[in-house]
């Protein structure tokens, strides 16, 4: 039977079958490289975990040093408290985000970060020394920056106001300016400042043309950054406020951070 | 030079798909600002382009005409999952470093130049061997914006210090320009500049030259 190329009915098997032993190709490196890639994602998460923490040293059996020392706790913004039944090792916010009723919705004036709606509920990380007490709380923030929206861990001192570290670990600024929020050199001037002020409101900022010595809740502004600073600001601003961790933090702060 | 030695070696200074045909511009600015990235970049394609060039070929008799570019497609559209797939099992950093642009490998116009205008009539070997020696090529330009952006705009290389920065405490005050996309224009404006001279067969003729006029003379 001579084949005609050209006819309608020609092109569409072979279309069909170019896509049928495309998609097995691909459905197979998916599944089969599957559990090495999460396995990927969850170390990567703990790494930067363990860092802002001041846990990690280069070598140290990450997945060990997290399971020994650091709990997971999802929390529930809208009571400050642990949220029963969800389970903070497969925890995602992004899908938690997808159910109507466990979203938050907020309007522009509240959504000062650029975060969009979200899930009701957060991740936290209680980080215990070796005397079981808890030495450090790590919180995920983010918020949108110039280009990108940043991604960092917080960690907080067990008073749940003094900052312990802070740690970007994905953000797309201006490379050399906004970017420099990954410079460690300016991240340590983050440690010992204060996130509350007298008030109780957040007072922690970036200072535009830098931070006098003395100034507890200031830090420099990234030079030449204004829009990724004020991002930053933001970020703290919302995620340490009433709308998300601040009333959990209040409770680890009176001590009973294990209800 | 035997002929398929001849279609390894001949894309990478006389005819690169980067500095001659001004191909793949776009992730040449986007991922060298390092060698790290650069390197798995410049890896990744070259696989990409194998890959595309041999399975296109090996189909090129059987593709229908009237859908040859979108059956090239998918198959390389195949290939760049693949790729990334296995970066992110295996490269997990250099993964989300290079984020999308191992997915835009897939626009990368030297991908699809080859399958269309090499593979479609070459037997599978030679496209293959074709496709290496264009990702080579590409790979070579990478390397080279990449090692100067590297060096003058974060003093290192592969991550190394080599020359401290002012910031960290050292003497070189960093040139911020190699850290932005439109250093890597100049660099590889210069490149080709440089390659242009050193072999003058590549340079354009002008496609369009004043005529000067006399006043005596007769048109």
């Amino acid at each position: 039977m001579a084949l005609n190329k050209d006819s309608k009915a020609y092109t569409l098997i072979v279309a069909a079958v170019i896509c049928l032993v495309g998609s097995v190709l691909v459905s197979t490196a998916a599944v089969v490289l599957k559990p090495q890639q999460t396995a990927n994602r969850q170390l990567d998460r703990q790494v930067n975990i363990l860092r802002v923490a001041g846990l990690y040293e280069p070598g140290i059996d990450v997945a060990a040093v997290f399971d020994e020392r650091v709990e997971a706790k999802v929390i529930d913004f809208t009571t400050g408290e642990v949220a029963e039944g969800k389970d903070p090792s497969n925890f995602d916010p992004k899908a938690e985000a997808r159910d109507p009723a466990n979203r938050l919705s907020l309007s522009s004036a509240e959504d000062i970060a650029g975060v969009g709606d979200h899930s009701k509920f957060g991740l936290v990380y209680l980080v215990r020394d070796k005397d079981d007490k808890i030495s450090r709380i790590v919180v995920p923030i983010h918020g949108y920056g110039l280009w990108s929206t940043m991604y960092a861990f917080l960690a907080l001192e067990s008073d749940a106001d003094t900052v312990a570290g802070i740690s970007y670990y994905q953000q797309a600024e201006t490379p050399g300016l906004g970017g420099e929020v990954e410079n460690p050199r300016w991240t340590a001037q983050w440690e010992g400042k204060e996130i509350y002020g007298e008030d109780g409101d957040v007072a922690f900022r970036l200072v535009r043309g830098g931070a006098s010595p003395d100034d507890k809740h200031g830090v420099d502004a990234l030079s030449g950054a204004t829009l990724t600073s004020k991002g930053v600001t933001n970020s703290v601003r919302y995620w340490l406020s009433n709308s998300a961790y601040r009333g959990y933090l209040e409770k680890v702060r009176k001590g009973n951070a294990d209800v | 030079m035997s002929e398929s030695s001849k279609l390894v070696v001949e894309p990478i200074a006389d005819n690169n798909p980067i500095i001659l045909q001004v191909l793949g511009i776009c992730s040449a600015l986007a991922v060298t600002t390092q060698m790290m990235p650069a390197l798995v970049m410049s890896i990744s394609l070259t696989a990409v382009i194998v890959f595309t060039s041999f399975f296109v070929s090996l189909i090129r008799n059987v593709i229908p005409s009237n859908i040859r570019i979108i059956a090239q497609v998918t198959v390389a559209a195949v290939g760049v999952i693949l790729v990334d797939q296995v970066l992110k099992a295996y490269a997990y950093d250099m993964s989300k470093q290079l984020s999308v642009f191992i997915g835009l490998i897939l626009t990368n116009c030297i991908v699809l130049g080859r399958a269309e205008a090499f593979a479609m009539s070459n037997t599978p070997g030679k496209a293959a061997l074709d496709g290496l020696g264009n990702g080579l090529g590409y790979s070579v330009i990478l390397l080279i914006v990449a090692f100067f952006r590297e060096l003058f705009g974060s003093g290192k290389l592969f991550g190394v210090e080599i020359m401290p920065l002012v910031t960290e405490g050292g003497w070189y005050q960093s040139n911020g320009l190699m850290l932005l996309p439109p250093s890597a224009f100049f660099l590889i404006g210069l490149i080709i500049w440089v390659v242009r001279t050193w072999k003058p067969a590549q340079v354009e003729k002008p496609s369009f030259q004043i005529h000067q006029v006399h006043r005596t003379e007769v048109l």
